[in-house]
């Protein structure tokens, strides 16, 4: 973990709802993809946790949904703007169970995490193919971006406004070494029961401080009580128990 | 002594800043940011007898000037916590320690208190008869002084070392459970805990907090613990540990001006989690501004 400023090089819709932030200063201790800052914004008391979608040099890049008083007070902030960042919380996912060719799947902002999970395997020599599940063409984003990392990308449609209609479980029909996921409860519930592999899931919940002092975010599991902040937020498929997930 | 320091229940502190209870952990995710012997001490994660898991999923809230809390007291249990945490703890902070101790009956203070006592590591027991957030147990023994007293009274028997009680703000009138206290032999006592307090989320008209209330702290209850510190300093003759939204060096001395021996520190750790050491290092300055020349010397100064 670390604490430090940040300045906005770039705050921009991507979508009706979603936005990427890039931010401007020390990214040392960000040291795998999977992991979260916590930004403090003026006016709010407690920070907010956004997964890292990609940290290179200087730049930290976060997506995020505009989902209520925080993220929209975030989404007016111009660039310029300095911020103070804890960075490097979290475990992140672990690359090494990955195999030749992994499955990654996002539903909505949860394909932010695992834009910097693709680089970093493909940086690794693996074929990464990646499913995005949004609602509709118009919530559609990084597709491209995800392409040009050298991917095989499917997008979903809910409404099956473009791509293959359905969630984002409807492109997994296919051969994979290994699954990442990152999304709604719901969305990787259906991942988990549609995977033929292992895999590893990122969980968003309400949090306290982000690293590991209050208590704020425990989660039952098989291997039992772990803070989602400190402990994850990345978690194995079979340490999950999803009837105690709320 | 240091122009920091003060003598809590005959134990010298370098200084009166005091990480609370259920902010800081074990101290270990903040010893890697920085040196956490800065601290005067902290008062560790509250302990009861048995392990427990902790309330549902949401516990936390935000809301303006602070946030809500219905964690639920999720720790190891006393066993866990003597093998496991006090040894860890004790590479990463070499003074006495404070012990936060929770209980659902008046055996289970006596018998998690006297566990606690007996490892030299611990320099005070904190006992915590107002936690919010557990049914049956916590908060109903510091609502009635009758029954805090009793408390006190069962922990006092196991124990030479100083006992401090922690109060909730969650009564009519704080200084008779105080009070009730300093007769059954507490060495001091701390407040405020959380105020009870509870969100409403505007889509789904469902209470934010599964637990639907949760404790409130940080800024937003300042001026409140201040009050009713202020009120029991002028009530009881023992130590008064002052907590309640603590944020800076100011509110140290205003907390010490009230009457306070010591300052806990809370919810600004979550924050901020450098807040402790931030203002330690700010106190000297801010007691040359003031003209303080010992920090002692300001401990009940309100001119009323």
């Amino acid at each position: 973990m670390q604490q430090g400023k940040f300045t906005i090089l770039e705050n921009a819709p991507l979508t009706k709802r979603v936005s990427r932030l890039r931010l401007l200063g020390d990214c040392s201790a960000v040291t795998r993809p999977g992991q979260f800052a916590d930004l403090r914004l003026d006016g709010f008391f407690l920070r907010r946790p956004f997964s890292v979608c990609d940290a290179e040099g200087d730049c930290l890049t976060l997506l995020y949904e505009t989902a209520g008083r925080g993220t929209e007070a975030l989404r007016r902030l111009p660039a310029g703007t300095e911020l103070d960042v804890l960075t490097g919380l979290g475990n992140g996912y672990d690359l090494s169970r990955a195999g030749s060719a992994p499955l990654l799947v996002g539903g909505g902002t949860g394909a932010s995490p695992l834009y910097g999970l693709a680089k970093a395997l493909i940086a690794e020599g693996k074929a990464v193919s990646v499913i995005l599940g949004f609602a509709g063409r118009e919530d559609v984003f990084y597709e491209e971006e995800f392409r040009a990392l050298g991917a095989d990308v499917t997008v979903c449609t809910e409404d099956g406004s473009c791509g293959v209609p359905g969630f984002a479980t409807a492109g997994m029909d296919r051969p994979y070494s290994y699954f990442y996921t990152c999304g709604s409860k719901v969305m990787m519930e259906a991942v988990c029961r549609a995977a033929r592999t292992d895999g590893q899931l990122s969980f968003a919940v309400r949090m306290g401080c982000g690293f590991g002092a209050c208590m704020g975010c425990t989660l039952r599991t098989a291997a039992g009580l772990k803070r989602v902040c400190k402990d994850g937020p990345v978690f194995g498929k079979e340490e999950i128990m999803w009837e105690d997930w709320v | 002594m240091g122009r920091l320091g003060v003598n809590l229940c005959g134990i010298e502190l370098d200084n009166p800043v005091i990480a609370a209870s259920g902010t800081f952990g074990y101290g270990y995710e903040f010893a890697r940011l920085y040196d956490i012997n800065c601290l005067g001490t902290f008062s560790f994660k509250g302990t009861t007898l048995h392990a427990r898991a902790g309330n549902a999923l949401p516990r936390i809230a935000d809301c303006t000037g602070g946030m809500l809390n219905a964690v639920g007291l999720q720790n190891p249990g006393v066993d866990a916590v003597i093998a496991r945490e006090l040894p860890r703890l004790k590479t990463v902070f070499h003074k006495p320690v404070m012990a936060n101790v929770s209980g659902f009956s008046v055996e289970e203070y006596a018998q998690v208190s006297s566990r606690l006592a007996a490892q030299e590591q611990v320099g005070w027991l904190e006992i915590n008869v107002s936690c919010p957030n557990v049914h049956g147990g916590g908060m109903s023994f510091g609502t009635d002084p009758a029954a805090a007293a009793e408390v006190t009274r069962a922990v006092r028997a196991v124990t030479d070392k100083p006992v401090i009680l922690k109060l909730t703000p969650n009564v009519t009138d704080i200084t008779a459970v105080a009070k009730a206290c300093e007769d059954e032999g507490a060495d001091g006592v701390s407040l405020i805990n959380t105020v009870l307090a509870m969100r409403i989320d505007l889509q789904t008209r469902r209470p934010v907090l599964a637990n639907v209330t949760g404790g409130l702290s940080g800024p937003a209850v300042f001026p409140l613990a201040l009050r009713m510190v202020w009120q029991i300093s002028q009530a009881v003759k023992i130590p008064v540990i002052g907590l309640g939204g603590v944020s800076s060096a100011e509110d140290v001395v205003e907390m010490m001006l009230a009457g306070a021996t010591a300052v806990q520190v809370g919810a600004a750790n979550l924050v901020r989690p450098t807040a402790c050491r931030d203002i330690i290092e700010a106190l000297p300055r801010t007691l040359d501004r003031l003209g303080i020349e010992n920090i002692r010397d300001c401990i009940g100064g309100a001119r009323t």
